[in-house]
């Protein structure tokens, strides 16, 4: 089974919502739909489930065009940020429901439905009514109707956001290795690029309707085609810093400098903007061609056992992600070193020219 | 660590005791007091213990009131609620038709009850009134002063019209509470408008359905102005309901006594009532296993 989607457009009052998308998702692929809010996820979701008429393009489903196709003839599920289920009906009935209104054979019903259930971990909750569950198991209902029929496509909008840490990091493994065994396809939207990267599989870049880009998870990750891309699939953004190469030398501002390494020698004389991740960023020399700058801190962001901090300098202000907790002092004076290395390299008009080179071709 | 208890703190409920006692309680007692003496003027009365509650609880007049109350009450429930999810259920959702069947709708309800009396004692006139003149030259001899079924039957009519709007805005407003996902959902499941409404709009309507029914019930058991501009309580005593007995007895022959104790009646069968409808609702929203078919 593979879903097509061939230059999709999506116009709703003359606001384009979805600008010549094409996507071609292979049969049990399991592909994410990264964007952040407001860029089509949502959108492209519905068109994908029959929900929605596209205003141009087509749909193709195993070859077939579905294009108008409603949703009621096709077989998808969808599974949505709130949770919805059936209130009046036990969680057995709400898993069931699919199933009873395609008419499947009670029997069969039910050994689906237990199996459902098992895979899910609800076996004892079947006879329990919705609002009587935690939100966790709330979404697990939900996801229960979705996985129970055998749906050729099934959708994941943000089904985690209402979650706990701790359930969504459970959800997630458990959703992959569900889907490793399914042959059909799924596609999980979520404004999160840790969670992408979390799920694996591939990974689609929304932006403002637009499809930025397609591929494995990490190819998209480690080989960001732009400098949009780049910054929206890392979490905290890729520091982006403009510089002039001239000979084999960069300058950033006319005041830093730093020679060119072997592999950034290829770059044409010219203004760039180089990317480096928050998290290659560090507080010593890895190195010796690493490029040291002397910066005052910001604020140092504790998160969980991770600390973010934001430093800046007259020229740039840079996020530098660290493992541990780190505490500094505002304005407290600091050299951080950039690994040029591990560097990105995007010409005027954001386009990648350089890609560092332990990850080109990887 | 002991805590030190200040019971000062009670001083500030005091207000509140003297407005409810003023409110409430002070009013009530005066109907107690009533109930249990027999007033012959200012200066003499005796007292009479439980015989006023006896003498009402067996009085024929109003046990036959009663019964017509409860008859009535019932009935207009039966019409007005699923005529009102009906109404809710196809009103339309966005735009300007949105505001304007909204205010039409609304409209019966921002009438006063003696003038909604009015309005169809002109209305279900023979000579001069739309409904009565029309029905007479369909052939019906429609009278309201002299048929009991017909002056039931428009007192019915124009409870509905009334207060079927209540109804309807109550679960309009519940219908629009229900997420936008919960109806795509269903698509997706390929279920039908029927399944639809059965397993999300009505269980989702429960809470503003229990309200509704509750005034509505209060509403209608106290029912006065309209039945009383309309046929007066007739023909006969066929429309006469336990609020017009009560002030017929009251006002009309001053007899304090007797109509303090039906008063107390009155309210405490209101309030047994709906308690007991109240608790019925919330027991089976509490325990869910009565929603379900299965």
């Amino acid at each position: 089974m593979s879903l097509i989607l061939e230059k999709i457009d999506h116009v709703v009052n003359g606001a384009t919502h979805i600008d010549n998308v094409s996507l071609e998702l292979a049969p049990g692929s399991f592909n994410v739909l990264l964007g952040r809010t407001l860029a089509g996820k949502t959108t492209l979701m519905r068109l994908m489930a029959g929900l929605e008429r596209p205003t141009h393009g087509r749909i193709l489903m195993n070859g077939h065009d579905v294009t108008g196709v409603p949703v009621r003839k096709r077989n998808v599920s969808m599974v949505y940020q709130q949770f919805i289920n059936y209130p009046s009906l036990t969680v057995y009935e709400n898993i069931a429901s699919p199933l009873r209104l395609a008419g499947v054979e009670a029997r069969e019903i039910d050994r689906r439905v237990r199996e459902t259930a098992e895979m899910l971990h609800m076996e004892a909750l079947l006879e329990r009514y919705p609002q009587e569950l935690s939100g966790g198991q709330q979404q697990r209902t939900a996801m229960g109707r979705a996985l129970v029929k055998d749906a050729e496509v099934i959708l994941f909008d943000e089904p985690l956001v209402n979650l706990d840490y701790k359930l969504r990091e459970e959800f997630r493994e458990e959703l992959r290795e569900l889907f490793k065994t399914r042959k059909a396809i799924a596609v999980y939207a979520t404004t999160e690029p840790n969670e992408a990267l979390a799920l694996g599989g591939h990974t689609a870049l929304l932006h403002e309707g637009k499809l930025l880009q397609y591929g494995r998870t990490e190819d998209v990750y480690h080989r960001p085609q732009n400098i949009l891309s780049a910054e929206m699939f890392s979490e905290p953004p890729i520091n982006v810093l403009p510089g002039m190469v001239s000979g084999s030398e960069v300058t950033f501002d006319r005041r830093v400098h730093f020679s060119l390494t072997d592999d950034l020698k290829r770059l044409a004389p010219g203004q760039y903007q180089f990317g480096v991740r928050a998290s290659h960023i560090t507080l010593g020399p890895q190195s010796p061609d690493d490029l040291g700058l002397p910066v005052s801190v910001d604020l140092a962001e504790i998160s969980g056992s991770e600390t973010f901090l934001h430093v800046h300098n007259d020229l740039f202000d840079l996020v530098v992600h660290l493992a541990g907790v780190h505490e500094f002092a505002v304005d407290q004076e600091i050299t951080v070193y950039l690994p040029p290395h591990k560097m990105y390299a995007f010409d005027r008009e954001g386009a990648v020219v350089h890609i560092p080179p332990h990850l080109e071709g990887a | 660590m002991n805590k030190v208890r200040n019971n000062h703190a009670w001083w500030l409920i005091l207000p509140m005791l003297l407005l409810v006692a003023f409110s409430a309680i002070i009013p009530l007692m005066t109907v107690v007091n009533y109930s249990v003496q027999d007033v012959f003027d200012p200066y003499t009365r005796f007292f009479t213990g439980t015989e006023w509650f006896q003498v009402m609880l067996n009085d024929p007049a109003l046990q036959a009131a009663l019964l017509r109350q409860f008859a009535f009450s019932l009935t207009i429930l039966a019409i007005e609620v699923p005529l009102g999810i009906g109404i809710a259920l196809i009103m339309p959702k966005q735009g300007w038709q949105a505001s304007a069947v909204l205010i039409l709708v609304t409209l019966p309800l921002l009438i006063p009850w003696n003038v909604v009396g009015s309005i169809w004692q002109i209305f279900t006139r023979g000579d001069i009134g739309l409904m009565g003149w029309g029905l007479r030259e369909l052939g019906y001899g429609y009278n309201i002063t002299r048929s009991p079924a017909d002056a039931w039957a428009t007192i019915v009519l124009m409870d509905v019209w009334h207060w079927t709007p209540l109804i309807a805005l109550l679960c309009y407003s519940g219908l629009r509470a229900i997420p936008e996902a919960y109806y795509q959902a269903a698509r997706i499941d390929r279920a039908s408008k029927w399944a639809v409404f059965r397993f999300i709009q009505l269980p989702k309507l429960t809470n503003v359905l229990v309200i509704g029914i509750l005034l509505r019930f209060m509403h209608s058991f106290m029912i006065y102005a309209e039945p009383f501009v309309l046929t007066g309580g007739g023909p006969g005593s066929s429309t006469t309901f336990l609020s017009q007995s009560l002030t017929t007895m009251a006002i009309g022959q001053q007899d304090l006594g007797p109509s303090a104790a039906f008063s107390l009646i009155y309210f405490l069968i209101i309030l047994l009532v709906s308690w007991v409808f109240y608790t019925a609702i919330m027991h089976r929203q509490k325990d869910p296993t009565t929603q379900g078919e299965r």
